[in-house]
């Protein structure tokens, strides 16, 4: 009889290993700490969102997903060994960080490895520097960074802009493209203002965009630090019209910000708020598992675990090192795979082309005043 | 002019809160011979407090009347009893180390049981301006300038117009006399935490409406406030509060005139200038201690 059991509970044991290895492993490094917390906390979310339906309906090609987190604290070295350890691991994918200058380190660990690397950042150089194995899940600067400036000149009518970055790759990227824009276009640049990451004092900043009296402001810092600029614009009295990215007008900044945040208005590549009703489903399911309303952040890790699903599904196999071949190139239909939320396509080079928005924050919600179409 | 004057409105309403803090850091050097490295720390954690009062369903003013309460207890007297007491005897530098390995204790455990994630924070002073010369100046500068000078002079009177002030004056200047001649130092040395621990609360809830509440913003103010303390004279609260308000303009016009990479610098290189040519401090004395 003991012998009985014991065999029984070895099959058991072998069985449940067996099941184990028939997982579809994922690794995620993403900024749980540090400046980047609200990013790559809203990341994390929609990965494991993602991960719980497609798990409860079955899995990818019948096996199910498993991911494991690790914590950058926003800090590019720690990121990179983060990355290293991963990788070590052999994922089937690797997902974020989310904050370009991380990318930037931890992408060449990633393509040596061979394995593919989803990932939030939106620095423009990321994708240019040949990497066949990176792939963003939202716009780079250089697709949005254009729209934004025409916006500017031909919507706002500035003549004169302040542009306010954040001093680090994602911050110095997208001035470097908006600035360039802006000057073919024929909208002066007044004043060029660069700020720190997790600057807490703005008040000499905004004294200054007082002194250049501008017609509108473009501001391109992370979220905390562009909610604490838009309250003391406010305190300062500022009225000109303020335009920026999804960093400027992401739920968290308008919960951060409050009253300050109302009339920001800026380019959005995703948001929660899009007239669109796989993402408003979206919104709901997130909103009730983690009891708050996610900003693009929390869509972006979302979409990455749909982008492997997608991929893995039109493979027919789970090969990671066909994956990134299979994906570039590829268009994603919302009506084939509803968890990819819009149509989407990817080029050769990982970048992505989708319907985007243009969103006001009024009375602290994010209206979407226009949308723009697909490139191509 | 208008950007000067701007400047310096905005420079002094940090001044004054930084002024709050390195009072802080005078008054506890003076009595008991603390260097609180978690004195940034203790800025942080009472609006978390009064945050975590709020979410338990407390209105405005009753989370930053138990905020405040809860800090002096925690940050006053818990402080005292459980770290600088049994470190005392050890020495200066070993307790300096404590406080060290205390602001690491008190930041992770707010990002542990709060949030990594920054949280607004309300203010006690409505948004809006006024004109003051002229100049559009907003409520909240003002605002802040007037709590911190309300309490710097409510501090100033009862070290210097009431016989506890003078008992507590007393105890710092010579414990020894002060205890034959009936002073309860010990008490004394108490009510400074107690005081520090006051006005670090005041601080924090001037603050984090502008910085956010969020678990590393005390490092920032931890280390202005210590310079301003050592620039003013670490040895008198007058030159606390003058080096408070010169290290928050200086660091203001550095940003704007400077360059904001290196605003940072500026108050450290005139820090090893005051070092270097009048190492007492601006206000301070040598070889003195008083509050």
């Amino acid at each position: 009889m003991k012998s009985t059991l014991l065999v029984g509970a070895l099959l058991t044991a072998m069985t449940t290993t067996g099941a184990f290895a028939q997982a579809i492993k994922l690794a995620d490094v993403a900024e749980l700490s540090g400046g980047g917390a609200t990013v790559g906390t809203n990341w994390k979310n929609g990965i494991d969102l993602a991960i719980e339906e497609i798990n409860a309906k079955g899995g990818i090609l019948g096996r199910k997903l498993e991911v494991t987190h690790a914590d950058s604290q926003s800090n590019p070295g720690v990121a990179r060994a983060q990355v290293q350890k991963a990788l070590d691991a052999e994922p089937y994918v690797l997902l974020g960080p989310g904050y370009s200058g991380s990318v930037k380190v931890t992408a060449p660990l990633a393509a040596e490895a061979g394995i593919a690397q989803i990932m939030g950042g939106e620095a423009a150089e990321l994708t240019q520097a040949g990497n066949k194995f990176l792939f963003r899940t939202s716009f780079g600067q250089q697709s949005s960074m254009p729209k934004v400036a025409k916006y500017i000149h031909d919507d706002m009518k500035a003549k004169s802009v302040a542009v306010v970055w954040v001093n680090n790759d994602f911050g110095r990227g997208g001035r470097d493209v908006v600035i360039r824009e802006l000057e073919r276009l024929g909208s002066k640049v007044v004043a060029d203002l660069s700020t720190e990451a997790g600057q807490a004092d703005f008040a000499a900043d905004v004294g200054k965009i007082k002194a250049a009296n501008p017609d509108a402001v473009f501001v391109y810092l992370n979220e905390e630090e562009s909610a604490r600029i838009l309250k003391e614009l406010k305190r300062q009295g500022v009225t000109a019209p303020l335009m920026g990215e999804t960093t400027l007008i992401g739920q968290k900044v308008i919960e951060l910000a409050g009253d300050s945040a109302n009339g920001a208005r800026g380019h959005v590549g995703l948001t929660t708020d899009a007239p669109v009703d796989l993402i408003k489903g979206f919104r709901d399911r997130f909103s009730k598992k983690y009891n708050y309303v996610p900003d693009h952040n929390g869509l972006k890790g979302y979409l990455a675990v749909y982008m492997v699903k997608a991929t893995t599904e039109k493979m027919g196999k789970v090969d990671s090192k066909a994956f990134a071949d299979s994906l570039h190139g590829l268009t994603i239909r919302a009506a084939d795979e509803p968890g990819i939320l819009m149509d989407v396509s990817f080029d050769a080079n990982g970048d992505i082309d989708r319907q985007s928005f243009l969103v006001e924050v009024v009375e602290g919600k994010q209206v979407v005043k226009q949308v723009l179409p697909k490139v191509k | 002019m208008s950007n000067l004057f701007d400047l310096l409105v905005a420079g002094l309403a940090t001044g004054a809160i930084y002024a709050l803090v390195a009072v802080g850091f005078t008054l506890l050097w003076q009595t008991s011979q603390t260097i609180n490295f978690a004195q940034g720390e203790f800025v942080m954690l009472p609006a978390f407090l009064m945050l975590a009062a709020m979410h338990v369903g407390a209105p405005f003013w009753l989370a930053i009347i138990l905020g405040i309460l809860l800090s002096m207890i925690l940050l006053g007297l818990a402080f005292k009893l459980l770290l600088v007491d049994p470190m005392m005897r050890h020495g200066v530098l070993p307790l300096a180390i404590a406080t060290m390995a205390l602001a690491i204790g008190i930041k992770e455990a707010v990002k542990q049981f709060f949030s990594a994630e920054a949280s607004p924070f309300p203010s006690i002073v409505p948004t809006g301006d006024v004109s003051v010369l002229g100049h559009a100046v907003s409520l909240q500068s003002i605002g802040v300038l007037v709590v911190a000078i309300l309490a710097v002079f409510g501090l100033t009177t009862l070290l210097n117009r009431t016989s506890l002030g003078h008992q507590m004056q007393a105890a710092a200047q010579n414990p020894t006399v002060a205890r034959i001649i009936g002073v309860p130092v010990e008490r004394m040395i108490l009510l400074t935490f107690l005081i520090n621990a006051f006005l670090v609360a005041l601080a924090s809830l001037l603050i984090t409406p502008i910085y956010l509440a969020k678990f590393s913003s005390g490092e920032v103010l931890g280390q202005a406030a210590f310079i301003a303390a050592i620039v003013g004279g670490f040895n008198q609260v007058r030159g606390a509060i003058a080096g408070g308000l010169l290290i928050g303009v200086l660091d203001n016009l550095a940003a704007a005139y400077v360059s904001t990479q290196y605003r940072a610098a500026v108050p450290m290189i005139f820090l090893i200038v005051v070092i270097l040519f009048r190492p007492q401090g601006l206000l301070g004395r040598a070889e003195e201690r008083t509050v």
